[in-house]
This record gives C-alpha cells, sequence and structure tokens, in this order.
C-alpha cells in the first residue's frame, strides 16, 4: 500500500552524556507516520518516547540517516528556519499543559498565531471562536488557575490546532487528567486532529487511550518493537 | 508578543512589586546621595561663585581652596593693576572672625571685606531683601544673610538697625540678604575691607583675594598667564578656583568616601535585589519560556520580551524613585539647613543610565538561561 507520510524517520540516533555517563535514547529507530491517523507512542519509562517525539517536534536535534516530517528533512534545518517550520507546521499539547499563568484561555490558544505576527485582537478572536467547538465558550476569559485539569488541556489543545497545523504531536495529553477528562480530552483530539492531511502522535503510558489509535508503535530500550494498527472502536465520528 | 512578555511581568504581583520597589529604592537613594554631594561640593564653592562682577581671583601660589588664605601683600594689588589687560582689581578679604549678639548668642562669621570704593563683591540687586548694598558704607555697617540672621536672632523676624560684637567693635546690621549656603552652616557678613579687617585678629598683611575683570575682548586664561607672569601670584578663573576648591575637599575629607560608600551600597543592593528577582522571575517562567520556543517564537523574540520586561521595571521603577527623590529635594529646598541641594538633572540621567546598566546586565544572565534552555524541556514532565 502506498501512504502519503507525515513523519518518515529512518536510524535515528540519540545519545545524552559523554563517556561513563553516556545513555544511547534512541538506537536506530525508523518510524513512518502516514496523514489522516493518529499514531500513539507506548513503552515503558526510559524507551525513549519523549526523546523521540522531541526529535520528530524539532525540538531536539537526533544524528541517523534522516528525520522527515511533512516532506522536509528537519535535521538539515536549524537556527530560525527550524522554528519557522515549527511555528507554521506543528501543533503541541504538553503533559502539564504549560499555559501561561498570566494570560486568559482565548489568549493562550492564540500564542501560535501571535507567535507567527498576527495582531493580537483576531488572534484571541479566532482562538475564543475554536475554545467555543471545543465546548470552552464560557470559559474563554478565565485564567489557568480558574480552570480544572481538564478545561486546561482542551485550551492546550485549542493552542495546538489554533494555526492549523498539519503535524499535532501530544505528550502525555491524559495522564494529568482522570479517567472521564482523559476520554474527553482524546475524543477532542481524534475529531479535531485526525484528517486527512493531518497527522497526530501521541506518547502515552495510559493504556485506557489506546482505542482511540489507528496506530501503535511499541518501544523498547531505544528501539521501535512493533507497529500495530488498532480499531477506533470508541471515536464518535 | 508583546503583550504576552507585559502579562507574564505583571501575572506574578509580588515579584512585579519587588521589582518596581528595588529599582525605584535605589534610584532614590543614588539621585539623593549623588545629588546631596553634589550640593555639599557646591557649598564650598558659593563664595567663589557669589561674586559675579569679577572673572579672575588672584592669590598667594600656594593657595590650595578658598577657606585657607595666606594673605597678599597690599602692594600685590598695585603689581596686579599694572599688569596689560586688567580692567580693574580691587581687594577682597576674607576672615572668621566671631560675631556675638547681645543676648549673648555667638557664631563664628564668613566675614568678606569689599573694596571700600566699588563694592566689588557684595550681593547683587536681587539678592538684597532689606536696605541696600550702599548702605555699607555707613560706619560700623555690615550686610548680613538671612539664615545667618536667624542664627544670631532666632524667631526674631528680619529688621535693620540690630547691632553685633566683632572683635570688640560693635557694628550695625545695614541691610539682610540671601547668600548662597557656604560649606558648614557659618552666616556671611559683607563689610567694607577698611572695617572688615578690623574686624579679626591683626596680622602684618590683611589683603586675601584680589578681584580681577579683564579688559574686553581679553581672554580670562591669557590675563591669568599674564598675572602669573608678571606677579608671581596665582591667578584662576572663577570656575577653576571653585573646581580647584571642590578636589580638594574631595582629596581631603571623608566625604566622597562616606557618599561614595552610599552610591555603592545602593547600587550593589539595587543590582542584586533586582537582578536576582528578575533571575528568579525568569526562571520561574523557564517552562512557559520553553513551550513559546517549541511553539515556534524565536530567540530573538524572546529576548525581545525579557528586554521589554527589564525596561518596563526600569522605566516604572526610575520614575517613581525620581518622584519620590524630587519630593525630598522639594520638602528639603525649603530647609535652611539643607538649602541650595537640589535634584540635579546631570544626577537624574547618571543614575538613569547606572540602573539601566544594572538591571540590563541582570536580564542578561537571565536571557542567557532562556538562550540555552531546549525547547525539548516541555516534554519532561
Amino acid at each position: 500500500m502506498n501512504m502519503r507520510l507525515a513523519v518518515a524517520c529512518r536510524a535515528v540516533e540519540k545519545d545524552f552524556g559523554r563517556g561513563a555517563t553516556r545513555i544511547q535514547a534512541l538506537r536506530g529507530v525508523d518510524l513512518h507516520v502516514p496523514f489522516g491517523e493518529l499514531t500513539m507512542l507506548v513503552g515503558p519509562s526510559g524507551c525513549g518516547k519523549t526523546t523521540l517525539l522531541s526529535v520528530i517536534a524539532g525540538v531536539l536535534h537526533a544524528t541517523g540517516d534522516e528525520v522527515k516530517i511533512l516532506d522536509e528533512r528537519v535535521d538539515g534545518l536549524s537556527g530560525d528556519r527550524l522554528v519557522q517550520f515549527r511555528r507554521q507546521n506543528l501543533g503541541f499539547v504538553f503533559q502539564q499543559f504549560n499555559l501561561l499563568p498570566a494570560l486568559t484561555a482565548a489568549e493562550n490558544a492564540a500564542v501560535p498565531l501571535l507567535a507567527a505576527g498576527l495582531p493580537r485582537k483576531p488572534s484571541v478572536a479566532r482562538a475564543a471562536a475554536l475554545l467555543e467547538r471545543l465546548g470552552m465558550g464560557d470559559r474563554v476569559r478565565a485564567y489557568p488557575a480558574q480552570l480544572s485539569g481538564g478545561q486546561q488541556q482542551r485550551v492546550a489543545l485549542a493552542r495546538a490546532l489554533v494555526h492549523d497545523p498539519r503535524l499535532i504531536v501530544c505528550d502525555e495529553p491524559t495522564s494529568a487528567l482522570d479517567a472521564e477528562m482523559g476520554q474527553q480530552v482524546m475524543e477532542l483530539l481524534a475529531a479535531h486532529a485526525v484528517h486527512p492531511d493531518r497527522a497526530t502522535i501521541v506518547v502515552t503510558h495510559d493504556n485506557r487511550v489506546f482505542p482511540f489509535a489507528d496506530r501503535i508503535a511499541r518501544m523498547e530500550d531505544g528501539h521501535i518493537v512493533s507497529v500495530t494498527a488498532e480499531l477506533k472502536e470508541h471515536v464518535q465520528p | 508578543m508583546n503583550f504576552v512578555a507585559l502579562r507574564m511581568l505583571t501575572g506574578d504581583r509580588a515579584k512585579y512589586i519587588g521589582l518596581i520597589f528595588a529599582i525605584a529604592f535605589s534610584t532614590f537613594l543614588l539621585e539623593n546621595q549623588s545629588s546631596i554631594f553634589a550640593g555639599i561640593m557646591k557649598r564650598t564653592t558659593n563664595q567663589i561663585l557669589d561674586v559675579t562682577d569679577a572673572d579672575i581671583w588672584v592669590m598667594d601660589k600656594k593657595t590650595l581652596y578658598v577657606d585657607e588664605v595666606k594673605a597678599l601683600t597690599d602692594n600685590d594689588l598695585y603689581r596686579v593693576r599694572g599688569v596689560p589687560g586688567v580692567l580693574w582689581a580691587v581687594q577682597l578679604f576674607k576672615g572668621q572672625p566671631r560675631a556675638k549678639a547681645l543676648d549673648g548668642t555667638y557664631r563664628v562669621v564668613i566675614m568678606l571685606g569689599l573694596d571700600d570704593a566699588s563694592l566689588v563683591g557684595a550681593p547683587t540687586r536681587d539678592k538684597m531683601l532689606l536696605g541696600t548694598v550702599d548702605d555699607l558704607r555707613q560706619p560700623d555697617a555690615v550686610i548680613i544673610d538671612r539664615v545667618g540672621y536667624s542664627f544670631l536672632f532666632p524667631r526674631q523676624p528680619l529688621a535693620l538697625g540690630r547691632t553685633l560684637e566683632l572683635n570688640d567693635h560693635l557694628v550695625r546690621i545695614v541691610g539682610i540678604a540671601e547668600a548662597s549656603a557656604p560649606w558648614g552652616t557659618f552666616p556671611v557678613m559683607f563689610s567694607r575691607y577698611s572695617q572688615a579687617i578690623k574686624f579679626v585678629g591683626r596680622e602684618r598683611n590683611q589683603l586675601s583675594f584680589v578681584l580681577v575683570k579683564p579688559q574686553p575682548g581679553l581672554a580670562v586664561q591669557e590675563l591669568c598667564a599674564r598675572i602669573e607672569e608678571h606677579t608671581g601670584l596665582r591667578a584662576v578663573s572663577s570656575i577653576d578656583f571653585a573646581w580647584q576648591t571642590v578636589r580638594y575637599y574631595i582629596r581631603n575629607t571623608g566625604i566622597p568616601v562616606n557618599f561614595g560608600i552610599t552610591i555603592g551600597i545602593a547600587l550593589i543592593v539595587g543590582a542584586v535585589v533586582a537582578g536576582q528577582t528578575f533571575y528568579i522571575f525568569t526562571m520561574e517562567n523557564l517552562k512557559q519560556f520553553g513551550a513559546l520556543k517549541a511553539i515556534g517564537v524565536t530567540n530573538t523574540r524572546i529576548v525581545g520580551m525579557i528586554l521589554l520586561q527589564a525596561l518596563t521595571v526600569v522605566a516604572i521603577g526610575y520614575a517613581l524613585g525620581s518622584g519620590i527623590a524630587g519630593v525630598f529635594f522639594t520638602i528639603t529646598l525649603r530647609n535652611d539647613p539643607t538649602r541650595g541641594m537640589v535634584l540635579l538633572w546631570q544626577n537624574m540621567l547618571g543614575v538613569a543610565g547606572a540602573i539601566s546598566m544594572a538591571v540590563f546586565l541582570a536580564s542578561l544572565l537571565s536571557i542567557r538561561r532562556v538562550l540555552v534552555l531546549e525547547p525539548a524541556v516541555v516534554f519532561r514532565g
């Protein structure tokens, strides 16, 4: 089958430290993430999931044959070109949300637009409209401290989607949430982040959310040990 | 992203106020101490700068400053007058007799004996509060400065005709004038030269200074050189003599050391407290900066955000500190003991530069931490 690939990693390696303290986090990882799918990276702690996600997101440099994201060799990009690539093409959802406490929900969700140099008012309005679609219409002016964990992650999701990126990377998006909130966030992620020209990668430990995946890549000791397709039986279209 | 930077700054109220307070406090202390120091140094020169008629002061060549005088001979006056280019030259006596009021109150005073004919060095017309300078021509007449009057006649209204005893001579106050505050708190008195020399212990020579006016078109420095060449005396312009006096006090008293220590401490405390608070503020926001970097904010933009935050706290803190210093000097300007001490714009400018530099250097540490921060930090729980 000839799939269009959002992410193509070949023999990716990453070391931390030197000499006796050297740790090889990635040992020749090969990974293909097709467009239109939600791919999960799973595996035990310390197996290299987050390192691989960081490399794919272009926030960590790795060595190896090739890291191709959205048909662009990100391992060949540097400095402002890499930052610009991330800003235009990637959306981020973090484990700890990483919302700016001094900004309202709508302002937080508008940060990628502001970073791209768009004016404040239309950016915040666009972010507020997206929050409304995510069921947060009555909380757009609330500050992160006034929101529940689930609501904060929805704001983070809005921040990841607001600039319509083609690749969304999520690091443990449900680990700080209870089961119900986790389900809600994954439903939103699956509904909004998966389109034919988009791809989503989720790093997770949470096996309750596995059914939301189109594809699950299992990692151990810096390797991808298996890639399996899953039925998205819990996801409502 | 500017509004994001400002909201991040003001979001943590306690640190924001702490930063502003540290900078305001440091600004106030620096402007206050440097301006008081400048005011005190200016006081050492006020008897020179108050003489506006003459441009050149001639004195013994070993004279170090205005308050320590070796008398010249009367003949020196005539020798100066004989120098080509001198329009006029007059004598000036400066001594420190003790003045005693009838009720026993006494103060050492600065007595300026003015040339009997011209009265060069007398208070200008606009400085006279009561009486006129010409009244000095009366027998045993003196003009006293307002603050000196209030020292010798406390809580009494300004009035002419009151008498004082000076070295067994009874003198009568014929004028009261404003005089620039002298070094120390001595009252300032003016009298004719011929009278003034009688008010202090008799020495063989009494002439303290010769005051000189150059002919029109002749440069002051050139005439000074001529006088020195012809007489062997020292001749300097008023402003040079004032600076010579300031330098004497700076080199030979503990004043600059005292003020210097306070100014140094204010600068260090201000810089350290503001810098540390700013650094902690950045460190606590490191993860947020990491998220911004990951999302796609460039390093240049983040440096701009941090500098904007630094500039904002400097501007607000500096404005507050300067405002407090302004109020302080407005109040002290009205008090006799601290009169003449003003907040100098030069000091404000210098303090602005020093405070900006201190906070800028502190923010460089923060900038460095953010620049070396890998955006991948946001993926670490």
